[in-house]
C-alpha cells in the first residue's frame, strides 16, 4: 500500500504526523520525503544516510558552429527558455523543462541534450524502515524531477511525505497512491486549503481522509466541511503545547504524546478498509 | 518603487499573518499574494472586488482520433510520460508540444487552457492581487509573474510606493518567481528544528540571486533556546534579525475571525511586534532599494 500524508496548507503537521505513524507502526516499510523544497522527515526520523544520487534532467547545448539563428528553438520553445542574444541563441536554464523541442526542430542539428543536475536524493535506513530523501538544488525551480526519483522506491508499505500546495510537486507526490491523508488545523486557512486538496485527490481518484491537527476540541466547521465532501476525518491531534515543544528540538509527536500511537494504529486499521 | 516579499521557506510559521498586520500599519502599498496554490491572504484582508480575469498559462495538447494513424511517436517523444494508450494525460501533460512536432499526420494540436483566475481587491489599506489556480493546476511561477506584473501596475496607476509580497512556502519555481527582483525578502520562521533547517535553504536561495533578507522569528517564546541557535545562525550568514514575535494567542482568534490581528487587537503584544519589525523593513528596502538582481520568470 502506498500512503500518501498531504495537505493544501503549510505547516498543518504533515511530517509530525508521517513520521509519527511510521514509527508507530514499527515494521519494515520505506518512508519517502517528496518534500524537496523543504525536506525536514530526517529531522525526526535521524535516519542513517548511506547514499546519495544525483538527479538529472535533460538539457539543450547549442552548436554554434552548426547554429544559422533560423529561430526555430525559440518559437517552438512553451517555456520562453530559448532567447536570441545578439548573434547567439541561449538556454535560460531556469526555465527550461528538458521537453527536447527545440532539439526536434532544429533544421541544423545544433542542439544536442545532455544532463543538468537539479537535485539529489539521500538513502538511508531508520531502525526498521528504508528512507529516502530529496533535496533540490539552490536556485532550481524544478522538483517534479526529484520527486519522480523519489517515487520509483517501492515496498510493501510506502509512506510518503508530500510538499505542500495543490500544484505540480503537491500532485506528483500523491498520485498513484492508495490512499491519501491529509493534515489540516481547524482554522479557516487550513479549511481554505484542504477544500482545494480534496479536489486534488478526486481528480488523481485517490481516496482521502482527514487528520485534524491542534484541535481545540470543538472542530464543527471542519467536520461539516469533511462531511459535505464525504471524507472521513479519521483522528484529532489535541493541541497541546508539549508537543509543539518537543518539536522545537526535533522530537516527534510520540516522544511528546505516547498516547497517540494506539490512535495511529488504529487509523492504519480503519485506512486498510478506506483505501483503493 | 518598493517591493517586499515575505516568505519562510517552512510552511505555516505565519507569513500571511505577518503581510495583514504590516499592510495594516501602512497606505501607499499594493499587496500581492504570491501563494497562488493556497491563497489565504483574501480570507484575512476582506475588500471589494475591482476586477477578475482568467489565467490561461498552461498549453494541453490534444489527439484528433480520426486523424491519429497510431504510430505511436508521440508517447515515445513525450518526457513527461503523458500519453498513454495515446491518450492525453491532462495532469502530466506541461504543454511542451514535442508530440505536435513528431505527429506525422498533424492529428495534435496545442491550446491553452484556463487553469485559475486573478483577482483584484480594494482593501482597506489598498488595492491586492491575489490568484486562485485551479487545484491540480502547474505552471504556478508563471502565476505568480503575472500577479507580481499586476501589481506593480497597479502601484504605478494609483499612485502608491510599496509592493508587499505573500510568498509561497519552499524554494523551488513559485518561490523563485516570487523573489525575483524583490528589494528585500523578509523570512519569517519559527524556533524549531524544521524552521531553522528551511529558513537556511531561504537564505541560501536569497544568497543564491543577491538579494538582501532578514529574518523575524515568530513564536520565539516557544523555545527561546532554539531561537537564539536561529538568531546565531543568522548572524553567521550575515543575516540581520528584525525582530522577535511572542507566542499570543490573540494571533489565533484574529484567524478564527478572518480579520488583521492589529484591527481587533491593536495592544496585542504580537501586533505591537509586527508594527515595529514593518518600520524596520521598510526603512532598511529603501537603503538597499535596487541592489537586487532581476530575472525574468515567464
Amino acid at each position: 500500500m502506498i500512503l500518501a500524508v498531504a495537505s493544501g496548507k503549510g505547516g498543518t503537521g504533515k511530517t509530525s504526523v508521517a513520521c509519527a505513524l511510521a514509527l508507530a507502526l514499527d515494521r519494515p516499510l520505506t518512508f519517502l520525503d517528496c518534500d524537496v523544497e523543504g525536506a525536514n522527515a530526517h529531522l525526526l526520523l535521524r535516519p542513517e544516510l548511506r547514499s546519495k544520487e544525483e538527479v538529472l534532467v535533460p538539457y539543450p547545448t547549442i552548436d554554434h558552429s552548426k547554429c544559422n539563428l533560423c529561430g526555430k528553438c525559440v518559437e517552438h520553445c512553451h517555456f520562453g527558455a530559448m532567447v536570441r542574444l545578439g548573434k547567439k541563441v541561449k538556454v535560460m536554464e531556469n526555465l527550461c523543462h528538458g521537453c527536447g523541442v527545440c532539439r526536434l526542430v532544429c533544421p541544423q542539428d545544433a542542439v544536442t541534450m545532455s544532463g543538468r543536475p537539479v537535485g539529489i536524493v539521500h538513502q538511508g535506513t531508520a531502525g526498521l524502515m528504508r528512507f529516502f530523501c530529496g533535496e533540490l538544488r539552490t536556485g532550481e525551480a524544478l522538483s517534479v524531477p526529484i520527486i519522480k526519483r523519489i517515487k520509483k522506491e517501492k515496498d510493501d508499505l510506502v509512506i510518503i511525505d508530500c510538499p505542500p500546495g495543490t500544484s505540480c510537486p503537491a500532485v506528483e507526490s500523491v498520485e498513484g497512491s492508495d490512499f491519501a491523508l491529509l493534515v489540516t488545523e481547524p482554522t479557516p486557512f487550513g479549511m481554505h486549503d484542504l477544500k482545494a486538496m480534496i479536489t486534488v485527490c478526486r481528480r488523481l481518484e485517490v481516496p482521502c481522509g482527514v487528520v485534524i491537527n491542534r484541535s481545540f476540541g470543538e472542530d464543527k466547521e471542519v467536520e461539516s466541511l469533511c462531511e459535505a465532501a464525504g471524507v472521513p476525518v479519521l483522528l484529532k491531534i489535541p493541541f497541546d503545547r508539549k508537543v509543539a515543544e518537543a518539536y522545537a528540538k526535533g522530537g516527534t509527536l510520540l516522544e511528546a504524546m505516547p498516547e497517540i500511537a494506539e490512535d495511529l494504529r488504529d487509523m492504519f486499521v480503519e485506512i486498510r478498509g478506506l483505501r483503493r | 518603487m518598493i517591493k517586499i516579499a515575505v516568505l519562510s521557506g517552512k510552511g505555516g510559521t505565519g507569513k500571511t499573518t505577518a503581510v495583514a498586520s504590516m499592510a495594516w500599519y501602512s497606505e501607499n502599498l499594493v499587496l500581492a499574494d504570491c501563494d497562488v496554490d493556497a491563497a489565504n491572504l483574501a480570507l484575512t484582508m476582506s475588500g471589494r472586488l475591482r476586477t477578475k480575469d482568467d489565467y490561461k498559462g498552461a498549453y494541453i495538447a490534444s489527439i484528433d482520433p480520426k486523424l491519429c494513424v497510431e504510430c505511436g511517436k508521440c508517447e515515445d517523444i513525450c518526457h513527461f510520460e503523458a500519453i498513454t494508450d495515446l491518450k492525453v494525460n491532462t495532469i502530466h501533460c506541461e504543454g511542451c508540444g514535442a508530440c505536435q512536432v513528431v505527429c506525422p499526420v498533424g492529428a495534435i494540436t496545442m491550446s491553452l487552457r484556463k487553469s485559475g483566475e486573478i483577482f483584484v481587491l480594494d482593501t482597506a489599506r489598498g488595492p491586492m492581487v491575489y490568484a486562485d489556480l485551479f487545484p491540480g493546476e502547474s505552471n504556478s511561477g508563471k502565476l505568480v509573474t503575472i500577479v507580481r506584473r499586476l501589481a506593480d501596475d497597479l502601484a504605478e496607476s494609483d499612485g502608491l510606493d510599496t509592493v508587499l509580497i505573500d510568498g509561497p512556502p519552499g524554494t523551488g519555481c513559485p518561490a523563485i518567481a516570487s523573489v525575483t527582483g524583490v528589494d528585500l525578502i523578509l523570512a519569517i520562521t519559527e524556533p524549531s528544528r524544521s524552521g531553522e533547517h528551511d529558513l537556511l535553504r531561504l537564505i541560501e536561495l536569497a544568497q543564491h540571486f543577491s538579494i538582501p533578507i532578514c529574518v523575524a522569528v515568530n513564536k520565539w517564546d516557544l523555545h527561546p533556546g532554539m531561537t537564539r541557535e536561529i538568531e546565531e545562525s543568522c548572524r553567521r550568514q550575515g543575516v540581520m534579525v528584525v525582530g522577535r514575535i511572542p507566542y499570543d494567542t490573540n494571533v489565533m482568534a484574529s484567524i478564527k475571525a478572518m480579520r488583521p490581528l492589529p484591527s481587533m487587537f491593536p495592544k496585542s503584544p504580537a501586533a505591537l511586534e509586527f508594527h515595529k519589525i514593518w518600520k524596520e523593513v521598510r526603512s532598511r528596502s529603501k537603503e538597499r532599494k535596487g541592489s537586487g538582481l532581476s530575472l525574468n520568470l515567464d
